[in-house]
């Protein structure tokens, strides 16, 4: 009899101590994760500087409309007559004809400032984020159109679908404080 | 201006200069005249990190409803109720993400990449499941866990699935939590985020193969009940072995069981089992010898299912970025294809040494050897111990839970009469 309460007893501090071990393998994980989290939150951003638009952005977001859109950053603009961000390679006419544009949905907006100049606006809801205009740009003007995650649309997923199919490896995990990796004098990046 | 421009494009054409997309000033910007600002590039905000706690803070109401369901209240009507708010809430109105099952990887990645560190977020939701289940069992699973409330919602004519089916199929989530970590250590990718087979219904929308997985899951979860649960979800290994250890189990009856034998075929997840036969002299000697047996072989079981791991780290070391960009350039410098990839014109543009690039994917595809290793000696581990645990003699003189399979469903509670008697004497009490 006082053998077999002694199995008893022995099963129960195994369990008892088992029990605790794991008690304190959350604590010790929990403690570890708070000495590492120094950053806080992160969210994902294209740098711009190694995004080679290939396109995917626009096909591989979970979203229906990709969070992914075309920015404009004004100030290293060249506000170009012929912008090749805006125009089809050969454009019939320097204009807003549809014929003329570069863009597949209609998403960049010219509007005359003075002569000879034209400012380029991207139309949010319409972009698409196929990065057609953002390679014209780069190739042959400044480079001030560029692709950026939205984060008023972004749900901000633990692994990114874009980022898994980004080529070039442009997508990065930032500070959610700092959420946009912009180009130029004003840009971190 | 406009002929200027001209000029400048054609001279660019001719000289064939970078392509790169960094900002160049080719054509420096204005100086207006008539006074024109320059307009801000806007930046909307990042989600706000209250949201985190928001999400915490619910997780942590709902593991503390579904507990107090469980225990006091013994209402499956009430456990329901909390399963259709956590899919609503976890599910369709935050997309699925951040879940308790992927937090996995932000953990492992915390461990293993020193420039990432997890969210506050991101670490409850690791953390509180598992501490629960430490305490009161798989409440998690029960009412609170998306995954397991879409499934259990469409359960509609459980088959039973014999025990020694379940631990064979129950491997496939040892060797699916072991990749998992491994792919999210090496920085690869975050395996179980990618196959969440219900993601795309709580987006209404994503990879169409995707969504077909989790239209068959469901379809085969009309019949066996929560197949993903059992026998894929990475979370559902850890919780098992906190919820052995819990402090409180789920139990059929409120107070005594009378074995009348009703809950038998309650349990749609065969957690409930039986009371067991007495063993003769014969069955001891038996069942010593082949436990002796067994846990000789152990080692080697190990052993072989530990290099079949290795020989399937190679394939698996392809998912990695850099392995596959190193494979791609390798061949393409061969000369034995003649097209290039985005990814390959993308590394070539960089003006990157091919070497660094092979020596990278040299040192990854090590750390997937030694990880095929350790995940397959782990499968190898846990099927021989199963094995062996088939020796063991269990001694249940009634019909109880088994602790690591009950997912606190709640559906048991009304097979049992004592559940009624109770019910009744405490409507008769007010």
């Amino acid at each position: 009899m006082a053998e077999k309460n002694e199995g008893v007893s022995r099963r129960k501090l195994l369990r008892e101590g088992l029990w605790a071990g794991g008690l304190a393998g959350l604590g010790a994980s929990a403690g570890f994760m708070g000495v590492r989290n120094t950053r806080g939150n992160t969210v994902w951003q294209i740098d711009p500087n190694v995004c080679t638009s290939c396109g995917n952005c626009a096909k591989y977001c979970v979203l229906e409309e990709s969070a992914v859109k075309c920015v404009q950053l004004y100030s290293i603009c060249g506000y170009c007559d012929l912008c090749f961000g805006y125009l089809v390679p050969e454009p019939k006419d320097l204009d807003t004809g549809a014929e003329n544009e570069l863009c597949p949905t209609g998403a960049i907006e010219r509007t005359f400032v003075e002569d000879p100049y034209y400012e380029y606006n991207i139309l949010e809801e319409l972009c698409i984020g196929c990065a057609k205009c953002v390679k014209a740009c780069a190739v042959f003007g400044n480079g001030s159109l560029f692709l950026q995650v939205r984060h008023d649309r972004c749900l901000n997923c633990n692994e990114c679908s874009i980022a898994a199919a980004c080529p070039s490896g442009a997508f990065k995990r930032v500070p959610a404080e700092t959420p946009y990796l912009l180009k130029g004098a004003d840009g971190q990046a | 201006m406009r002929r200027f421009c001209m000029i400048a494009v054609l001279a660019l054409w001719v000289t064939g200069l970078s392509v790169e997309s960094a900002a160049i000033e080719r054509f420096p910007p204005p100086d207006f005249e008539g006074g024109y600002e320059f307009p801000e590039t806007t930046t909307p905000p990042a989600r706000s990190v209250l949201w985190e706690y928001v999400d915490a803070g619910v997780l942590a109401a709902a593991l503390a409803v579904g507990t107090w369901l469980t225990y006091r209240r013994r209402s499956r009507r009430g456990i329901f109720a909390l399963m259709v708010f956590s899919a609503l809430y976890f599910g369709f109105w935050r997309k699925g993400c951040i879940c308790a099952i992927g937090a996995i990887q932000n953990v492992t990645l915390t461990i293993f990449d020193s420039t990432y560190a997890i969210p506050i977020g991101g670490a409850l939701f690791f953390l509180l499941p598992l501490g629960f289940a430490l305490f009161a069992g798989r409440t998690f699973c029960a009412g609170v866990c998306p995954l397991g409330a879409l499934q259990d919602m469409v359960l509609l004519r459980p088959v039973r699935v014999p025990r020694w089916l379940e631990g064979v199929l129950r491997l496939f989530a040892w060797g699916y939590l072991g990749a998992g970590v491994l792919f999210a250590a090496t920085g690869a990718a975050f395996l179980i985020c990618r196959y969440d087979p219900f993601i795309g219904f709580f987006r209404l929308g994503g990879n169409l193969n995707i969504i077909v997985i989790g239209v068959c899951f469901l379809l085969i979860g009309m019949f066996v009940g929560r197949p993903y649960c059992r026998f894929v979800c990475p979370l559902s290994i850890l919780l098992r072995q906190f919820s052995r250890l819990s402090k409180r189990r789920v139990t059929i009856t409120p107070d005594r069981c009378i074995s009348c034998r009703l809950c038998e075929d309650a349990c749609p997840f065969g957690a409930i089992l039986g009371p067991t036969a007495e063993w003769d002299e014969g069955d001891y000697v038996k069942n010593k010898k082949l436990l002796g047996g067994l846990l000789v072989l152990l080692p080697a079981l190990v052993v072989v299912s530990g290099w079949a791991g290795y020989g399937l780290s190679g394939r698996a070391s392809r998912v990695h970025d850099t392995v596959r960009l190193a494979d791609r350039i390798y061949v393409e410098n061969a000369g034995l294809v003649t097209d290039t990839t985005d990814e390959s014109d993308a590394f070539r543009a960089t003006g990157r040494k091919t070497e660094d690039l092979f020596a990278e994917a040299a040192a990854i595809r090590g750390q997937f050897a030694l990880g095929g290793w350790l995940v397959g000696g782990l499968v190898g581990l846990v099927a021989g111990l199963k094995l062996a645990g088939t020796t063991l003699r269990e001694r249940r003189s009634e019909y109880e839970v088994d602790k690591a399979s009950c997912v606190a469903c709640g559906r048991c509670y009304e097979y049992c009469p004592r559940q009624h008697a109770m019910l009744k004497s405490g409507r008769e009490g007010k």
